[in-house]
């Protein structure tokens, strides 16, 4: 009686006589699994520690020689050994800047627009458009950018930038328009990010749940109401979500910007000078790098687009945390 | 079972200020705003049809309760009184629901301000994630109350209206989604009644409520319908015979038959309502 007691599911079923068995074989699958699944979700960050390790192995050199110059000084001279990177960790923070800047607005236009304004026979089509945009390899990207937008952009947009009254006096729009450029990079990575964040935006925008909009809607909200001040807020942080993902594209972004930013070593206010980024002074050197410290400075540059990356992820995880606990604070 | 239960009903309660219910059939108060009329109202979902010539009564300043089955049309006709039920796609209408002799159907009458004037209360309480002030505010806020000693006094009054303010007024700035279900579904009550409506919609108000807290939202119906129309839908018929003055049973996406609620509870006219109250079907 006690053992029947203590396994009321085979009291109930007392014909079933393969169930005790089934119990044990799914208890032994369940460790199996637990185990299995413990050790990918460790391996992540062991692999992730070993890269920072061998980077910052290889890199330390170089840090070692240049110490707290290495994030300050402009001078990069692989020929006398010399190596500052700020123009490109300058570079690679202003150039993803602009791109969220530009493309932040954008997406979120097109992913209220589909959730909210498309009637359903455009929405499907317009959303595997934009989708689409992702699929393009970034060579293309920088091949339409030297062929299509940097042409455009000399010859129309920067002399109208700066002619702009007050805005085009401002040193961001100073000095001559070249075509490669900070605002060439951006422009490229916003229309490369734009995707991601549209796409994420518009699965939260539709999962809003019908009962708030309602709640707006009854409450004599009109449509723009309801969607800005019910909608959109409802689903912030999924937003903000979208946004780091194209930050993090934008970031690491490498080819499309080494074709358009000119890779210059030089910090300019001006976005319509040229510049460089982390990815692409990696990406340019690191095949002729020659000197042991040339290749540990490259390694350093590594390192510190790592740990911007990891920075900037942490900084927006954070504010996604403060912002959803807005709500329920 | 529905036949005692009518002795509980509001009648009893001894506080309750005299009131006109002359006829046994509801009529229009015409000394309140708030009086809605419908007309041969019909509603279809595409080519679905879910209300047939529905034509109704229901007057100022009384509880109207809709019972009936599941899927009959009741919480349709309900959200048709401001126009919510027509935002869904491929739906459309025939007939009239006129609010104080006016069709809100008509082309010249504005949703958006029709809903102002008609609040709702839905089944699942829905509070912005938002402080609880806020969500009380919202509706003046978007309706052009622009002073805030004026809103303060509005979130106040609403509050209190919904018998949640000293429950909450010393958390107003703190989230409304902390609050209970009870309270949070009060509080829905207090942000609709923020725009001072003329009439209240409420959809199962309180079918996922525990007893204590439905008990309060009755009691809080049950005060507030000297001050305005008040439309409930209910699945719970001692519910309905609780609060309600008027009961309207609705079958099928018909009206089958509406009466003053003791008459109705307790001699039927019509066989199906019969069946329905005491159980046979639904
Ligand atoms: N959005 C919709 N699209 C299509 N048909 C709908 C929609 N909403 C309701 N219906 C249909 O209309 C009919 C009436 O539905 P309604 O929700 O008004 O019933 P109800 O009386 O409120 O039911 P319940 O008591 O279950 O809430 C049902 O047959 C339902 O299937
Ligand atoms: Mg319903």
């Amino acid at each position: 009686m006690v053992s029947e007691a203590a396994r009321p599911v085979v009291t109930t079923r007392p014909d079933d006589t393969g169930l005790g068995a089934r119990i044990d074989g799914s208890a032994i699958g369940d460790s199996i699994y637990r185990w299995m699944t413990t050790a990918f979700a460790l391996g992540i960050p062991i692999l992730l520690l070993f890269i920072a390790i061998e980077i910052g192995a290889a890199a330390w050199p170089a840090l070692k020689a240049f110490g707290f110059g290495f994030l300050t000084s402009s001078d990069w001279d692989p020929p006398h050994n010399i190596f500052g990177a700020a123009p490109a960790i300058y570079g690679t923070i202003v150039s993803s800047f602009i791109a969220l800047l530009i493309a932040t607005p954008l997406a979120l236009g097109v992913a209220i627009f589909l959730s909210e304004f498309a009637p359903s026979w455009l929405r499907q089509p317009v959303a595997f458009l934009v989708d689409l945009l992702a699929a393009i390899p970034s060579v293309v990207y920088g091949l339409w950018g030297i062929f299509v937008l940097q042409p455009l952009l000399r010859d129309h947009v920067m002399p109208l930038l700066s002619a702009i009254p007050l805005l085009g006096q401002t040193p961001l729009f100073e000095g001559p328009a070249y075509g490669p450029s900070m605002l060439s990079a951006g422009l490229i990575l916003a229309i490369m990010v734009l995707p991601f964040i549209s796409a994420v935006s518009r699965e939260v925008l539709m999962a809003v749940p019908r009962s708030q909009r309602e709640a707006a809607l009854a409450l004599g909200a009109t449509k723009w109401e309801m969607i800005s001040d019910a909608v959109v807020p409802y689903a912030r942080s999924g937003i903000i979500g979208g946004i780091i993902l194209g930050l993090g594209r934008a970031l690491g972004e490498t080819m499309a910007v080494t074709m358009l930013i000119g890779n210059v070593h030089k910090i300019s206010a001006s976005l319509l000078a040229p510049g460089y980024t982390m990815a692409s002074l990696i990406a340019n050197e690191f095949a002729e790098a020659t000197g042991d410290l040339h290749l540990s400075a490259l390694m350093a540059v590594g390192a510190v687009l790592f740990v911007v990356t990891l920075i900037v992820n942490g900084l927006a995880r954070w504010l996604v945390w403060r912002v959803s606990r807005e709500g329920q604070s | 079972m529905s036949l005692q239960i009518v002795g509980t009903g509001n009648r009893e309660r001894g506080t309750e200020a005299p009131r006109s219910v002359g006829s046994q059939f509801p009529v229009p108060d015409s000394r309140h705003p708030g009086n809605i009329q419908a007309k041969d109202f019909s509603f279809w979902y595409g080519p679905k049809q879910a209300l047939y010539d529905v034509s109704i009564t229901i007057p100022a300043r009384a509880v109207t309760a809709f019972i009936g089955p599941s899927g009959c049309g009741k919480s349709t006709f309900l959200r048709s009184i401001n126009r919510l039920q027509g935002l869904i796609p491929g739906a459309r209408q025939t007939g009239a629901i006129e609010l104080d002799g006016e069709n809100i159907y008509s082309a010249s009458l504005n949703p958006v301000s029709l809903r102002q004037r008609v609040g709702m209360v839905f089944q699942r309480w829905n509070p912005f994630p938002k402080s609880i002030y806020d969500n009380v505010a919202y509706g003046p806020r978007i309706n052009g109350t622009a002073s805030r000693s004026k809103i303060d006094e509005i979130v106040e009054q609403s509050l209190r209206r919904a018998a949640l303010w000293d429950e909450v007024k010393d958390r107003l700035r703190q989230s409304a989604l902390g609050l209970s279900g009870g309270q949070q579904q009060r509080l829905c009550i207090a942000r609709a009644l923020a725009n001072e409506p003329e009439v209240l919609l409420l959809d199962e108000p309180a079918s996922a409520l525990d007893p204590i807290a439905t008990q309060k939202i009755e009691e809080l119906l049950y005060e507030l319908r000297s001050e305005l129309t008040i439309v409930i839908v209910t699945h719970n018929m001692q519910q309905a015979a609780r609060v309600s003055d008027y009961t309207a049973f609705f079958y099928l996406g018909r009206l089958v038959e509406v009466n003053n609620t003791g008459q109705l509870f307790t001699t039927p006219r019509e066989e199906r309502t019969e069946a329905y109250i005491t159980g046979r079907f639904g």
